[in-house]
């Protein structure tokens, strides 16, 4: 009996997170140098202003790439040719090429392409004599279009691809017999889409969308090399400036650590919330 | 091109299934009355549940014709759904929704396909829930109960929606012994109330209890087609007395 209980607690002591102690260890003097060092000081002022810009940028693209992911999700599991196609065809593409050369390519091929295709287009409806479409159309210029913007859609569509994976695992994880269940009680296809395989889906892949929001999080320091002023950015200025690598890029990787290590526990308390009512 | 008669609740003509190189159903025909009860025997791989999956268009079957009160099912056919809302189905894994409380599980249709409003689908669910006595579990989430009451639950959800007619697909071949019964009894009630069945199953009891009518299948052929009484008693093929005797020395 005493035996079983000291064993018990040694098992305890077998599950204790002192990893995380570490970590907060390390944020907690990282935190004290910022308060005590007049150079960590500097560089984590010159920081804190891009914490928001690195959210919102995150929040935002991530935002349409569940919209993008759930869209071309659904497309690579239906059973048309043309939809099933378009879908894996951007999945393979965005796969295949590195995310630092689809973000340059994204925001200085792709969205100026586009811009010229609509003052183009524009023109044609001036000669044809619709001025009032023409006129808006033909004025814009790439320059109206910030780069925050152009990173949000490069994120956007990469992470797209990502998501859609997700998605696609998470309504390939549902049994058949749930969607034969549901047609054969006359429910459309999308009907039994929305209100039987998704539902199920979604939950399932729970987990893993809250995975991806941290990698993007993280992913989204690559837009810096758009002169985004991000955090990274604003580090990687700091340090051009001063020459205080140290204080820069220590400020700037413990920044992210405690942003990621705080958004991992919340998605490690939703998972375990659902996998406890999935149980009841 | 309806029926004369206007009792033929299903025809299937011709009927040719193929899963590649295999030949599911090979040539079938058949008819089903109003208010019968058919029951399909036969040993696994010989196409009973094909058979059935091809009557709701489950399986879109390669070759040959079945019609559902004298009007054809075709797949991407406008009536596709509206007929399979008239058909019910039981299978062999419950396939209750995994998400929805049993409550939810027999509101779903009712709401989405039949268009009923939320209180009237919850009436017409407690009295479906009643009948196969598990009203006391409309609340409970499918895994929270047992097997048997789960395919209960299942047979309620098909009920709900008036089916003209009821499929069964091996409905208590994964369950435990003990709970076989209690599925079986009510199925016996439907078959009291005069519902038009088809019903692939193993339990030979049942069949001779419930049927008005018996095909025995194999390799995706009827192969005989009898009254219970005639085909347990006095089968004519070798095929189908080698098969009851496999059945009844494993008994």
């Amino acid at each position: 009996m005493e035996k079983s209980e000291r064993k018990s607690f040694k098992e305890q002591n077998k599950e204790f997170p002192w990893w995380l102690v570490i970590i907060g260890l390390v944020i907690i003097v990282t935190l004290l140098l910022i308060i005590n060092t007049p150079t960590f000081n500097e560089a984590f002022l010159t920081m804190q202003v891009g914490i928001s810009t690195t959210i919102t940028i995150t929040l935002i693209a991530y935002g349409i790439s569940l919209l993008i992911g759930l869209i071309v999700g659904l497309g690579r599991v239906s059973s048309r040719v043309i939809a099933k196609n378009l879908a894996t065809f951007y999945i393979e593409i965005i796969r295949g090429i590195p995310m630092l050369v689809l973000i340059f390519f994204t925001a200085l091929v792709v969205i100026p392409g586009a811009i010229r295709l609509l003052s183009l287009i524009g023109e044609k409806f001036i000669e044809i004599g619709w001025t009032f479409v023409g006129e808006p159309l033909a004025g814009v210029n790439i320059r109206m279009v910030s780069m925050s913007f152009r990173a949000i859609v490069a994120l956007s569509i990469t992470y797209g691809a990502f998501s859609a994976e997700i998605f696609r695992a998470g309504i390939q994880s549902v049994h058949p017999g749930q969607m034969q269940a549901a047609r054969s009680q006359g429910m459309s296809y999308r009907q039994a889409m929305s209100h039987v395989i998704l539902p199920q889906a979604i939950r399932n892949v729970l987990p893993a969308i809250g995975n991806d929001f941290i990698a993007m999080l993280k992913d989204s320091s690559l837009v810096s090399v758009l002169a985004v002023r991000d955090v990274t950015h604003l580090a990687r200025l700091y340090a051009g400036g001063s020459f205080r690598f140290t204080e820069a890029y220590s400020t700037l990787a413990v920044l992210y650590l405690s942003m990621t290590i705080l958004l991992s526990l919340v998605v490690k308390y939703i998972e375990r919330r659902i996998s406890i009512n999935g149980e009841s | 091109m309806a029926n004369p008669n206007g009792n033929h609740m299903i025809e299937i003509k011709n009927l040719d299934k193929w899963f590649g190189d295999l030949h599911a159903l090979n040539n079938v025909n058949l008819t089903v009355q109003q208010g019968k009860v058919l029951v399909i025997i036969g040993p696994s791989g010989s196409g009973k549940s094909t058979l059935l999956r091809c009557i709701n268009f489950l399986e879109t079957p390669t070759g040959g014709e079945v019609r559902f009160m004298g009007n054809l099912f075709a797949e991407n056919g406008k009536n596709l759904n509206s007929h399979r809302a008239e058909i019910g189905m039981v299978f062999q894994s419950f396939n209750l929704y995994a998400h929805l409380s049993v409550l939810d599980n027999i509101i779903l249709a009712l709401r989405v396909v039949k268009k009923v409003d939320r209180k009237t689908a919850k009436d017409i669910a407690m009295t479906q829930l009643e009948k196969v006595g598990i009203a006391d579990k409309a609340n409970k989430m499918p895994l929270q109960i047992s097997g048997g009451q789960q395919q209960r639950a299942a047979i309620a959800r098909a009920l709900a929606m008036r089916p003209k007619l009821m499929l069964f697909d091996e409905p208590t071949s994964a369950l435990d012994p003990e709970m076989i019964k209690e599925v079986l009894d009510v199925m016996m009630l439907l078959v009291k109330e005069g519902i038009t069945m088809v019903i692939v199953t193993h339990e030979m009891g049942f069949a001779r209890a419930a049927a008005d009518e018996v095909i025995f299948m194999d390799y995706g052929r009827i192969v005989e087609r009898n009254t219970p009484h005639g085909l347990f008693n006095n089968p004519k093929s070798d095929r189908t007395k080698l098969f009851l005797s496999q059945i009844l020395n494993n008994n």
